[in-house]
């Protein structure tokens, strides 16, 4: 009784294509802005902005980026990491060789950067189907990972062949550098994940977003439609790419402040990545939010119990870990291959029938 | 079926006038390896006609429609399409030039709903880029609004207003092929081509196919080309017949001609359809 | 000019001043390709005959040698302590086959059953999920210290010619052609075989015509494990059993893309190609623009090929229908 769609009547396709038609939904995003803009700020303490609040909005970019081009268009990467590391390699260089940029100016290129690239990998591997793409996007993770770690100028030469984001300002507040306080790096992260998630999803519900579902579920019937498959997909293997290296950009400057490329940005991370769009949901602007919110919550929540709760070796509970989060993977795939989001709507739509069972 | 044709004849409808030649197939010839699908195959299609293509399995009749689409590309032989001739071509440009078309095992994309099913059919229409898209503004959301509001109309005459929001995957089989005939119309094609409209269809639902194809012609002056096994609907909406047997095209004509004509009651063992 | 001197000239010079040195790296490389090869060999039988993109295969080779190795030196699973025996290889070989087998009945069951009418980037996914369980459960079962692994394949070198070969390389080199050949005489000879290849063909028509589609899988799958076994023998006796292991065997999916990923003769010199082409790269240019370039040489190969001839090799074409 409480959620439901009768008496909603929209008089005109514009409010029916509306990103949130249903009035419920409207307030509940409400709420959730409220919350994030205000709630949080005012209770949130150091450790819950950097180890909780700036990895999840940061990973849900990157998963917003990989969901474009996996979810939505149905092509698997296994590169994430390697082309995050380029977002926040261009960042690095660009914040040390031109210090009068902007930092979100620095961003913007970082991503563009990290596009160009993508297309590098791209070409050669969207012209055919299946998994190749997962095979070149390896290449590309490989070949990244290495380049920055034997090339000492991506490094500015740095022996430890560490970088280190330089401290800068935004509007007068600093972000960047050791002095940036986590809470202004938490909003600035929270508006800008915002604006990209806004983009993507309006990309999504458009005639772009349509076409990468064309795509994606049945590509001999889009072309003969008038898609041209390479065309589409090199435009999301681009946007997702931008995004990526966007996120990685944030994750370098924004949050962690100096990585070394090879530890931070490896296969792990590619692999995180996608369990963040399996688990959260394939497809879907809003999961790509809750799986990286489950991905970034769960371990926390699991070595709190497995180690301090039930006194295992961390060694273990990492262990143990690994075979929970392969095992989440595999019964997502089967129960519910749409994820968590799609878990999310059919506990609306149960609500919209509420009291009623059916 | 036969009843609605001879009512319309009976009550004195005007006599139906055809175009020039739209789509010429001269002499085309496919072979795969060493199977040789369509063996030297001509005939044509003219402005505001209703083709059948008949034959049994295997006779190549879904291998000339890919031909005409550009998925196949004949050995031998061209396809003359509004005056173009093209013989390698690539796809997606049929969808360009004014071809649209359903398929045998209903291509629809089965993660979208109706509504937007039909609004991919609309893909070449839709000229704004991306990061007009992305911002959602001005040119992107008129174009969007403008064209939801042809879809809609397709939407009306195919009486489909009930499932648009539905992911098609969910709909039954007969509701499936009725979007997809949707989706082909949202392109407004100069020629349709339908690959088994009705196959798996029960008796109201073909009465409606029927009526909707038979619609799409009288309106909107499409000319259309199907491939269809149920000879009732082939010998009453349709303005001639060309048969295909082994890759061969054995017989063209009229209705009543092809059915009297004695090589394809042979290759067909005819199918009483009263 | 003298860029390209250095770089490509002098190591071309170099081996043909040194053949004999060319000849081992060569060699060298054939070995490393035959391992390669092994582990491409998995995945092609279980892609030809369930279109299933197994990316737990390197997963299963290592999870194979931890078992064995656990069998022969008695440990028992959670890192508990020995058990105080030892087993003889020729108990323990036969055992880890039927663990192996056990494993592909679970995988059948648990994995690839509820999946069966889902696209194939959906299974493809679920086989990552796949090699993290099985990569977890190792860790726990057996722990991740390297282990030493010796079935008594005998060791030591010879000289020929001026070149030097190791007696392990050749008994490794001769272990993968039988396992070929067996296999090969497997699939065009006997019935299962034939039924295996009527399932990679089409699951429908070999449905109707009556092969029980979930034993084939089965089959399939524990041959796989049993190919694995194999490859995670010959690796773990050459470098000890560790868990770098999963990630070499990552480097099959290029051979896989330069043989053909149906192509079980394909997947032979897919790995010979790229064992030696890494090799090769590694000795002769690595130096000159900082080494470890066998860390991506073997996919920049794969992407190449994939611009110009994407079924690789010995691949199919495939051919679209409508």
């Amino acid at each position: 009784m409480i959620y439901r769609e009768a008496g909603q009547i929209k008089t005109s396709y514009a409010a029916d294509q509306a990103i949130f038609p249903i009035t419920q939904d409207r307030w509940f995003i409400g709420a959730m802005l409220i919350i994030a803009f205000i709630m949080i700020p005012l209770v949130g303490n150091e450790y819950f902005f950097q180890a909780i609040m700036i990895p999840v909005l940061i990973y849900s970019l990157a998963a917003i980026g990989l969901n474009i081009l996996t979810g939505y268009c149905g092509q698997v990467s296994l590169g994430t990491g390697g082309f995050m590391a380029v977002g926040a390699v261009s960042c690095y260089k660009l914040m040390t060789g031109f210090p009068e940029l902007n930092l979100i100016v620095v961003l913007l290129l970082s991503g563009f950067v990290t596009a160009a690239v993508g297309m590098i990998f791209g070409i050669p591997s969207l012209r055919i189907k299946g998994f190749y793409l997962a095979v070149a996007t390896l290449a590309a993770q490989f070949f990244l990972s290495w380049l920055f770690n034997k090339v000492p100028w991506f490094v500015n030469y740095t022996p430890s062949g560490t970088i280190t984001a330089p401290p800068r300002e935004v509007l007068g507040v600093i972000m960047t550098g050791p002095y940036a306080t986590s809470l202004s790096r938490y909003f600035f992260c929270l508006i800008v994940v915002c604006v990209f998630a806004l983009l993507a999803k309006n990309m999504a519900r458009g005639s772009v977003g349509r076409a990468w579902m064309a795509i994606r579920d049945m590509d001999i019937a889009a072309q003969l439609i008038g898609f041209r498959p390479f065309q589409v997909k090199l435009l999301a293997f681009s946007i997702s790419s931008f995004y990526i290296g966007v996120a990685g950009a944030m994750m370098f400057a924004l949050w962690l402040g100096a990585v070394e490329t090879a530890e931070a940005f490896d296969i792990n991370l590619s692999f995180q990545v996608l369990f963040m769009v399996i688990i959260g949901g394939l497809g879907s602007i809003a999961g790509s939010f809750m799986g990286a919110a489950f991905i970034v919550l769960m371990p926390i929540l699991l070595t709190n119990v497995m180690v301090g709760g039930m006194g295992m070796q961390a060694v273990t509970a990492k262990h143990i870990e690994i075979i929970i989060f392969g095992s989440l993977i595999i019964l997502t795939l089967i129960i519910e291959p749409n994820g968590m989001a799609r878990l999310w709507q059919i506990a609306k739509e149960k609500l919209r029938l509420w009291p009623f069972p059916h | 079926m036969s009843q609605a044709a001879a009512s319309t004849e009976s009550a004195g409808f005007p006599e139906r006038t055809f175009g020039d030649v739209m789509l010429k197939v001269d002499n085309v010839s496919v072979s795969f390896g060493a199977v040789r699908a369509l063996i030297e195959v001509s005939f044509d299609i003219r402005e505001r006609e209703i083709l059948a293509i008949i034959g049994p399995n295997g006779a190549g009749k879904t291998s000339m429609l890919n031909c005409i689409n550009g998925f196949y590309h004949p050995s031998d032989g061209t396809i003359t399409f509004k005056g173009e001739e093209r013989r390698d071509m690539k796809p997606h440009l049929a969808a360009v030039q004014g071809i649209a078309r359903t398929f045998q095992n209903v291509a629809l994309f089965h993660g979208m709903t109706t509504l937007d099913n039909l609004m991919t059919g609309r893909n070449l229409k839709m000229k704004t880029n991306f990061l007009l898209q992305a911002l959602h503004i001005g040119p992107a959301r008129k174009e969007e609004l403008e064209h939801r509001d042809f879809v809609e109309h397709i939407i009306e005459f195919l009486e489909i207003e009930a499932i648009r929001k539905i992911p098609v995957g969910r709909l039954p089989y007969g509701m499936q092929k009725r979007v997809e005939l949707g989706r082909a119309l949202a392109a407004e094609p100069d020629l349709l081509l339908l690959d088994e409209p009705m196959a798996g269809m029960n008796i109201e639902e073909k009465e409606d196919m029927c009526r909707f194809v038979l619609d799409v012609n009288d309106e909107f002056g499409t000319t259309i080309a199907l491939i269809e096994h149920d000879m009732g609907v082939v010998m009453d909406i349709s303005d001639r017949v060309v048969v295909l047997d082994y890759g061969r095209k054995i017989a063209e004509g009229t209705p009543d001609e092809v059915r009297s004509n004695s090589a394809v009651i042979e290759a067909y063992l005819g199918v009483s359809h009263d | 000019m003298e860029v390209l001197n250095d770089n490509i000239l002098a190591p071309l010079i170099d081996m043909g001043t040194y053949p004999e040195f060319f000849a081992e790296v060569v060699i060298g490389g054939l070995m490393t390709g035959v391992m390669y090869s092994l582990v491409a060999l998995g995945f092609v039988l279980i892609f030809k005959a369930s279109g299933v993109f197994n990316f737990a295969q390197g997963v299963l080779a290592l999870f194979a040698a931890l078992t064995l190795v656990g069998l022969m030196t008695g440990t028992v699973p959670v890192s508990l302590g020995t058990m105080g025996y030892t087993m003889s290889p020729f108990l323990a070989v036969p055992l880890t086959c039927v663990v192996m087998v056990g494993l592909a009945y679970l995988i059948e069951r648990v994995v690839l059953r509820p999946l069966v009418n889902q696209e194939p980037i959906i299974l493809f996914m679920s086989t990552i999920g796949l090699a993290f369980v099985l990569e977890g459960f190792g860790d726990i079962l057996w722990g991740s210290t390297v282990k030493p692994l010796d079935i008594g394949i005998p060791s030591g070198n010879f000289e020929w010619q001026g070149i030097q070969f190791q007696v392990f390389e050749i008994w490794a080199a001769v272990t993968a052609a039988i396992l070929v050949t067996v296999l090969a005489i497997f699939f065009q000879k006997t019935r299962i075989g034939r039924a295996l290849r009527a399932v990679a063909d089409d699951h429908q028509a070999a449905l109707s015509v009556g092969v029980p589609l979930k034993n084939i899988w089965i089959i399939v799958w524990s041959v796989s494990g049993v190919v694995a076994l194999v490859a995670g023998i010959m690796w773990g006796s050459k470098s000890g059993v560790q868990f770098s292991l999963s990630l070499i065997a990552l480097k099959a999916l290029p051979v896989l893309i330069l043989g053909g990923f149906t192509s079980v003769p394909g997947a032979i010199v897919g790995g010979l190609i790229i064992g030696v082409g890494e090799k090769v790269a590694e000795v002769y240019w690595g130096p000159l623009i900082g080494g470890a370039i066998e860390n991506w040489f073997a996919y920049m190969v794969a992407l190449v090929f994939l611009l110009f001839r994407p079924q690789g090799l010995f691949g199919e074409k495939i051919i679209e229908r409508v």
